[in-house]
């Protein structure tokens, strides 16, 4: 649920929080905090780290509502973003304090810029598979989790063995371009100077 | 939209990059991935074994009549493989009646990604792991493909802290403050709703048909009455929809809320009939959600006097403020039926919140043992109080999170309770003390210390039972 809030949602929920209304920023939290916590924990494997994650972000957000561009896709995938770009802004940043702190012994700035990589698909796939189309969800879950055929998960999902297959390659057709980073995240030509640290970064 | 650069990989509106290799345009034309540029490229190896529970084996190909298309040929099985003749060159060139010619390229391709799934059978897969020595562009995405399984995962269980989010709120509002801020009041109902939401974000569809006991403390026996999760949110809806109304907002049950006023009971029934019409168990949940959502910010708009405003509530009536506050109540020991039906942890309130919660029931207790007294059902008071005078008291103390000391009025609501007139004591946990007024303790058995007046406290502890109802 909430992954398919309308344009004029995302709109709407601009407009309310530009306004400075509390209970807008109650409702933007219950649809994305477990979006942003588990991205974070997922490039960071930390919770508390997560914790801290959800807190910047949310708290950029309610700040700099009118840096949403909806021309730009969904407040859900701009969320995604930054939520996305602040996580591996801190990983950055621990690495290189790590390095600080280890001398000799900490990783190598390539070491680090490979977690990162590692990191940032894991992210990107998660998003990517809460986000695709239910119908290429649900028989991933079947043919991958429940171990079916694409026989049984056709039968599973009262498809055809044909459209069943074509859905386990697009979803995971869909799942590959988590590998793609050259493009990730895209930089918006006009963002304005972020305030809070690390959300001009591009990665 | 969908412009060609700078494409959001966060936006599910935009799949982009895979081609469905359906389309005129697709690059595998017949021979395009031909022989010439097959020579070194690795065997790419399955990426874990197959499903051991595959289906019957297909059958040997039926020689297959030319130009006789089937829609077999189209789902493709390894035995349809030598159909029809329009899609390969190179593959339908088997005439040897004893080795089935492997299937066209077209079907392979569209095995691609049961075989990195390891879900086709083993005749598929050897077709298609012979096929990706000779097809550079299905060996690429077969690759990709079997990379993209790798970043498949058990989701982890989402279970956020339910205090991050006051913390997150907070911390936010303290970078820049509301202009139309909610009211500290509606924090309870707004802190429980968020937290069974949460709960119910994890569900699935059998979860929703989960069977729900409600018990709640009737006169002076225990009932109870069986539903469902979605019952249980349906239920909520229902009497949330009284605060609504007495807001000016629509009734959630529209067209079939009972006709003319109707308490918890009444409207509960009718949003269980109205359920019963076999809509999916998930529909209850946005309803709810929106609706919670609503209030929150409708009485954020409202102003001041929005926290008086009396809520009808069947037969009696509580402020807007306190209305809240037992929603929230209500809301908590609801989400606890509902974890226990399908195991899940839950949490109480915080220490703040069950305070408010405790602090109403106690406030509530004189007008109730009024009412029971009434009723017969609870001991005639000794002698009559003038209206803020000094009564009998009760001292109720509450321990654990959230507790304190209160001082229950016996002889009439409008008396005064105080520590000097103390005639009985009881004490208890803030835990215990609200599974009893939810009604989910017998009255009986739920004190853990008490001395003074024996008749006083089991008119209390009743009459704390008796707040409960369905």
């Amino acid at each position: 649920m909430g992954h398919d809030a309308p344009p004029r949602w995302d709109r709407r929920m601009q407009q309310r929080l530009a306004r400075g209304e509390a209970a807008a920023l109650g409702e933007l939290y219950d649809r994305f905090a477990s979006l942003v916590h588990s991205l974070a924990r997922r490039v960071l494997g930390d919770e508390t780290a997560a914790d801290r994650i959800t807190r910047e972000v949310f708290g950029y957000i309610w700040e700099n509502p009118d840096s949403y561009d909806p021309k730009q896709g969904s407040l859900r995938s701009w969320v995604a973003q930054l939520a996305h770009r602040q996580s591996v802004h801190r990983l950055r940043q621990a690495g290189a304090a790590s390095a600080l702190d280890r001398g000799a012994d900490a990783p190598g700035p390539a070491e680090t810029e490979r977690q990162i990589r590692e990191a940032s698909t894991a992210a990107r796939a998660d998003y990517i598979v809460t986000s695709m189309p239910a119908p290429l969800r649900a028989a991933l879950e079947l043919a991958y989790f429940q171990r079916r055929d694409y026989r049984q998960t056709a039968a599973d999902l009262g498809v055809t063995e044909d459209e069943a297959r074509r859905r386990l390659r697009l979803g995971l057709q869909l799942l590959s371009t988590a590998h793609n980073h050259r493009t990730l995240p895209p930089a918006p030509p006009a963002e304005p100077p972020p305030r809070g640290p690390g959300y001009g970064r591009q990665l | 939209m969908n412009g060609s650069e700078g494409r959001d990989p966060y936006d599910p509106r935009e799949p982009g990059g895979p081609r469905d290799g359906q389309g005129p345009g697709g690059p595998q034309g017949p021979g395009s991935g031909g022989p010439s540029r097959s020579g070194g490229r690795p065997r790419i190896p399955s990426p874990r074994t197959a499903a051991e529970d595959n289906g019957p084996l297909p059958d040997a190909p039926p020689p297959a009549a030319p130009g006789v298309r089937t829609d077999a040929a189209e789902t493709a099985d390894a035995a349809d493989a030598d159909a029809p003749a329009d899609t390969t060159g190179p593959d339908t060139t088997g005439p040897d009646a004893a080795t089935p010619a492997p299937p066209p390229h077209r079907v392979l391709k569209s095995l691609l990604g049961a075989w990195a799934l390891a879900a086709c059978s083993a005749e598929e897969t050897a077709a298609v792991e012979t096929h990706l020595t000779d097809c550079a562009a299905c060996a690429d995405e077969a690759l990709r493909l079997r990379d993209a399984v790798g970043l498949l995962h058990p989701a982890d269980p989402l279970d956020l802290d339910p205090l991050l989010r006051s913390r997150v709120l907070e911390g936010c509002l303290g970078r820049r403050p509301a202009r139309i801020p909610v009211p500290g009041w509606t924090a309870p109902y707004d802190a429980e709703t968020a937290k069974l939401d949460a709960l119910l974000s994890d569900m699935g569809e059998a979860e929703w048909r989960a069977p729900v006991r409600l018990r709640w403390f009737e006169g002076e026996r225990p009932a109870e009455r069986r539903t469902t999760v979605a019952g249980v949110i349906g239920h909520l809806m229902a009497v949330d929809g009284l605060v609504a109304t007495a807001l000016g907002l629509g009734d959630p049950l529209g067209a079939a809320a009972p006709h003319g006023p109707a308490g918890p009971t009444d409207r509960t029934e009718a949003c269980w009939q109205a359920m019963a019409d076999g809509r999916s168990p998930h529909a209850t949940r946005g309803p709810w959600r929106d609706q919670s959502h609503t209030l929150i910010r409708t009485v954020s708009f409202a102003g001041r006097g929005v926290a008086e405003l009396p809520v009808p509530y069947g037969d009696v009536r509580l402020p807007m403020r306190d209305s809240l506050l037992d929603r929230a109540f209500e809301c908590w020991v609801h989400a606890g039926d509902i974890a226990e039906a399908v195991d899940y942890p839950y949490e109480p309130p915080v220490a703040g919140h069950l305070h408010q919660m405790v602090d109403l029931a106690a406030r509530l207790l004189p007008a109730v043992l009024a009412g029971r007294r009434r009723a017969g059902l609870a001991t005639p008071p000794r002698r009559l109080v003038e209206a803020g005078a000094p009564g009998r008291t009760l001292h109720l103390e509450v321990e654990g999170a959230g507790g304190g000391h209160w001082y229950i009025a016996l002889d009439s609501p409008g008396a005064l309770g105080t520590p000097d007139r103390t005639v009985a004591h009881i004490a208890l946990d803030s835990i215990e003390f609200c599974q009893l007024a939810a009604g989910h303790v017998p009255p009986q058995e739920a004190v853990a210390g008490q001395h003074g007046e024996q008749d006083a406290i089991r008119d209390v502890l009743f009459a704390t039972a008796s707040l409960s109802r369905l």
